[in-house]
């Protein structure tokens, strides 16, 4: 199959990549670009594992084609951390426990940082409405709650006044 | 509010204690040290050694495998329950530009007839071939038929859609007691029902028949005042692993394969491919990548030598993942059920009959783990009269699979709900009823064995005493239920390698698959030997190369004996360490003393960093390797308390409050242990109130994707409160007796307790959802 010329922002990097117009985004993510951080659960946009951010929103990287991303600004799980340390939210589920196998956490992580700059102090309705699109099959979310809670009252200590 | 509650947790122990000074430890398992002291590390909560890996997406789970050279599979399914394979024409898909190589049963070697081990338990080798790739016939929708290997997924599906398999449809049996009726279609001509252990030439689709049997139950329901007997169904329910199964494999030029593949069994990956492609299992290195859950559904070997045959054939390295609906209707789904309870008691509470009567389905081949279901239903009470018959019947579904404490949960359902209502009618609290009948150290299960030190009538007492049990309900058409649940815990076998580092941490080798954080349990438990932080060890998971043989990360083992093997390992380090400071203190080894990662002998001292920078010079690298196949395994029971708001309308069940009770034996890292307990209770929450294979007219699975197929959502769920009581094991160096299954055998019932105590309606059919719920309260029953 013929392959289409894409030219992205992955992780605030100008990429180009090649795809054939079948490829979904999550695919072009991990098989083109090697960010296999981002995962794959159902490919039909019910388990929300493969959650990225495209243009600000965050979308099931299986329900975006790769073409889709032509002159677009993709955040992955691989962007999310600052430098070599890591991003208040991963602090958070780490000292929370909040994974057990670790497989939805990427997307958990790249859906809570969206929560959280969207609105700093949310209740916990709020948290799990918005992490609603996620599953999670280990935790039963009790800790995964708790830990956004956790994040957001760093994040808001961290804020400049 | 999540409350580890520190006054049950401390009750707990200090009974344990006592208890362990009433009885000493038994003859058959010597040198055990009794959990009775508190710990620097076994206890604590430190940050997961593969932490950073989890949340940065650095972390390789099988799928994620890649290599130069690689090509993508693709496997055909049985569109029929159940068909006769005519014939399989390959030819147009191996025509097709990119397909390297199509492969069928055919391709395999010939079933041998013998049992082999699949990880928690054994079977006919011929099962499990059949199961890979079917052979002569496809025993349920979704059976693999044909694999294609491809330059990429598109093209191998496109080339699966090529291959014209030609099938003749069968009549198809599609629960427990269809399959039992007479008449059902059979599924396989040669199986012959086992009756109480011994062949019978009876061609059937039961399986097996056999019975327990303690006392007498008629002579027991007979002195009765109350006698209760209702029958109960349960629906056939996934696993639910978010990650799908894969496996990646390359047969090298020198006929040495390599498989990765996320499985709680990497040994079980090697000897079960190695038995099926007839090759020596020398020959065979797995490595276990990240695993994103299993809960019993990744013991099975699906994939491995189908993407091996592939590699043979192709000479690339093969790799298959399926896709979810391959998940859904190829993988173990667990049983649906069929179980009839009836218990007797006089007034007063004392029980004074048990009977129980099980059917599971074991999908399309034998063993569906109806026997741990049998010995779990009454393990909460003793009783001097208790019959158990089980039933383990095929039907035309997946072959099905352990999930999470195994048959228990089903047969908790029915048991739960009639112990309930036998209290209501005498007038008894439902946690008082329990504990009045309550399984204690001596009582006999109807299998046979009498237990050990247990932790029932602690779990109990701590509900009871739970600030939850005694809380005001929220308002109308809300209930509280209770119920508790057994399961067994295993030990099997577990090798773990220590290696001291010259900055004076430890490098720790080990077998089992890291689910939810037990590299980090099995090092704590090595760290509290050498006294040194849990952050100072370093464990990995290794290949079936590099480590001894360790089984299956399931029963509730991995931290109770590969832990087990971390603590002897340590021990062995220590002694060495002794030899070592006694040469750097110039005193006799013998009087070295150690406390805490200090040697000390003679009024001087050295720390384990110093013995490990001068290993070098007192006589080189400091390592030790232990294995354990222990027989210490101590038994979990679990309880939940739930509070339920039914909606009359719709029939909705809301769960307002849950608290999650469970005996441990000891948290050696806490944050885990309520994670299990948290994450098992949310299972058994949605095997409650949704989750069901929806089977259409023509034996097909009509809701296999995530949106149909309805796992709990964060949404769907409160809070879940934990309560961890610590009896402490005997059998094991820290009392630990294993936390992942127990869990999810209380909820189903708990809530069905719930619901008739908000509505006045017993439900017994799973999942109570909101049509089953509307119309018991609709239609009064």
């Amino acid at each position: 199959m013929k392959k289409t010329q894409v030219q992205t922002i992955v992780n605030g990097r100008p990429v180009e990549f090649l795809c054939e117009p079948r490829q979904s985004l999550l695919e072009v993510l991990r098989d083109n670009l090697s960010l296999t951080g981002t995962k794959e659960g159902c490919n039909d946009g019910n388990c929300g594992a493969c959650t990225v951010e495209m243009d600000g929103r965050i979308v099931p990287s299986c329900l975006v084609l790769g073409v889709e991303a032509e002159g677009a600004q993709i955040v992955t799980i691989e962007g999310i951390a600052l430098g070599s340390g890591l991003h208040e939210v991963q602090k958070a589920f780490l000292e929370g426990a909040a994974l057990q196998c670790g497989v939805c956490t990427p997307g958990f992580i790249v859906a809570t940082k969206a929560l959280l700059e969207q609105n700093p102090n949310p209740t916990e309705h709020e948290i799990r409405f918005w992490l609603a699109n996620n599953l999670c099959r280990c935790t039963g979310y009790d800790k995964i709650v708790r830990s956004v809670q956790a994040a957001a009252c760093r994040l808001q200590e961290e804020a400049p006044a | 509010m999540s409350t580890t509650l520190d006054p049950v947790q401390t009750q707990a122990a200090a009974n344990g204690a006592a208890g362990n000074g009433v009885h000493p430890a038994p003859a058959y398992e010597p040198n055990m040290v009794l959990a009775t002291r508190a710990y620097d590390v076994v206890g604590t909560r430190p940050v997961r050694h593969d932490g950073a890996d989890k949340v940065t997406g650095r972390a390789l789970y099988g799928a994620d495998k890649q290599m130069a050279g690689l090509l993508q599979g693709f496997v055909l399914r049985s569109p029929h329950a159940h068909a006769k394979i005519v014939s399989i024409d390959t030819s147009k898909a191996e025509a097709l530009d990119g397909v390297f190589a199509v492969v069928t049963a055919d391709d395999l070697p010939p079933a041998k007839d013998k049992i082999v081990d699949v990880g928690e338990g054994d079977t006919r080798l011929a099962y499990v071939h059949g199961n890979v790739l079917a052979k002569g016939k496809t025993l349920y929708k979704g059976h693999a038929v044909a694999a294609v290997a491809a330059t990429n997924v598109h093209v191998a599906e496109q080339a699966a859609k090529l291959i014209d398999v030609k099938y003749a449809t069968l009549g198809s049996s599609m629960t427990a007691p269809e399959a039992m009726s007479s008449g059902a279609a059979l599924l396989h001509d040669d199986l012959k029902t086992m009756e109480y252990g011994q062949p019978t030439d009876k061609a059937s689709n039961v399986a097996q028949h056999f019975q327990w049997k303690i006392g007498d139950s008629d002579e027991g329901f007979a002195k009765a005042d109350v006698v209760v007997e209702r029958t109960f169904d349960t629906a056939t329910v996934h696993q639910g692993y978010i990650e799908p199964h894969n496996a990646t494999a390359l047969w090298n030029n020198d006929g040495r394969v390599h498989i990765w593949t996320s499985t709680q069994g990497a040994f079980v990956v090697r000897d079960v491919t190695a038995t099926i492609l007839e090759i020596p299992v020398s020959q065979i290195k797995v490595t276990p990548m990240e695993i994103g859950g299993g809960f019993g559904g990744k013991i099975p070997v699906y994939l491995e030598p189908v993407a091996a045959l592939l590699s043979k054939k192709t000479g690339r390295p093969v790799k298959l993942v399926m896709t979810r609906a391959d998940v859904l209707e190829g993988t173990g789904p667990t049983p649906g059920s069929h179980v009839s309870v009836k218990i007797g008691a006089v007034n007063g509470g004392k029980i004074t009959a048990m009977q129980g009567n099980l059917a599971y389905e074991a999908g399309a081949y034998p063993g569906s783990f109806v026997a741990p279901g049998g010995m779990c239903i009454f393990a909460a009470y003793a009783c001097e009269n208790v019959t158990v018959d089980c039933y383990d019947v095929v039907v035309n579904k997946p072959s099905s699979a352990a999930y999470r404490a195994p048959g228990a949960t089903q047969a908790a359902f029915a048991a739960e709900q009639v112990i309930d209502e036998i209290a209501g009618k005498l007038g008894i609290d439902p946690i008082d009823f329990r504990l009045q009948n309550a399984a204690k150290e001596g009582s006999r299960r109807v299998d046979g064995p009498k237990f050990r030190r247990i932790g029932c009538v602690e779990v109990l007492e701590a509900m009871q005493r739970h600030p939850h049990y005694g809380a005001p309900l929220a308002g109308p058409n809300c209930g509280r239920g209770v119920a508790v649940g057994f399961w067994f815990n295993v030990g099997l076998e577990s090798s773990c390698t220590l290696s001291v580092n010259s900055d004076g941490t430890v490098n720790l080798i080990e077998g089992s698959t890291d689910i939810g954080g037990t590299r980090t349990s099995i090092a704590m438990q090595a760290a509290e030997v050498l006294g040194i932080p849990a952050e100072d060890i370093n464990p990995q998971v290794v290949d079936t190369d590099s480590v001894g043989y360790t089984s299956v990360t399931g029963g509730s083992r991995t931290t109770f004996a590969t832990g087990w093997a971390a603590h002897d390992a340590a021990q062995k380090i220590v002694d060495e360490m002794k030899v070592r400071a006694a040469k750097l203190l110039e005193a006799d080894a013998a009087g070295v003393t150690h406390e805490k990662g200090v040697y000390s002998a003679a009024g001087k001292s050295v720390s384990f960093r110093e013995i490990a920078a001068q290993a070098s010079r007192t006589g080189g690298p400091i390592s030790a390797s232990a294995t354990v196949k222990p027989r210490g395994v101590g038994g979990s029971y679990a309880g939940n308390i739930v509070d339920v708001a039914v909606d009359p309308e719709t029939g909705k069940v809301d769960i307002l409050r849950f608290t999650a009770v469970q005996d441990v034996g000891k948290a050696v890292h806490p944050s885990y242990v309520e994670g299990q307990m948290q994450g098992g209770s949310a299972q058994g929450i949605g095997w409650a109130l949704n989750e069901e294979y929806f089977m259409g007219a023509d034996g097909g699975m009509q809701n296999n994707t995530l949106l149909d197929y309805r796992m709990p959502t964060a949404l769907d769920l409160p809070m879940i409160d934990t309560c961890i009581v610590e009896v402490a094991n005997p059998g094991h160096p820290y009392g630990v007796r294993g936390v992942g299954e127990a869990n999810i055998v209380p909820p189903p019932a708990a809530i069905a307790n719930a619901i008739q105590n908000a509505v006045g309606r017993r439900l017994q059919r799973l999942p109570m959802n909101p049509p089953a719920v509307w119309q018991a309260v609709a239609n009064g029953n």
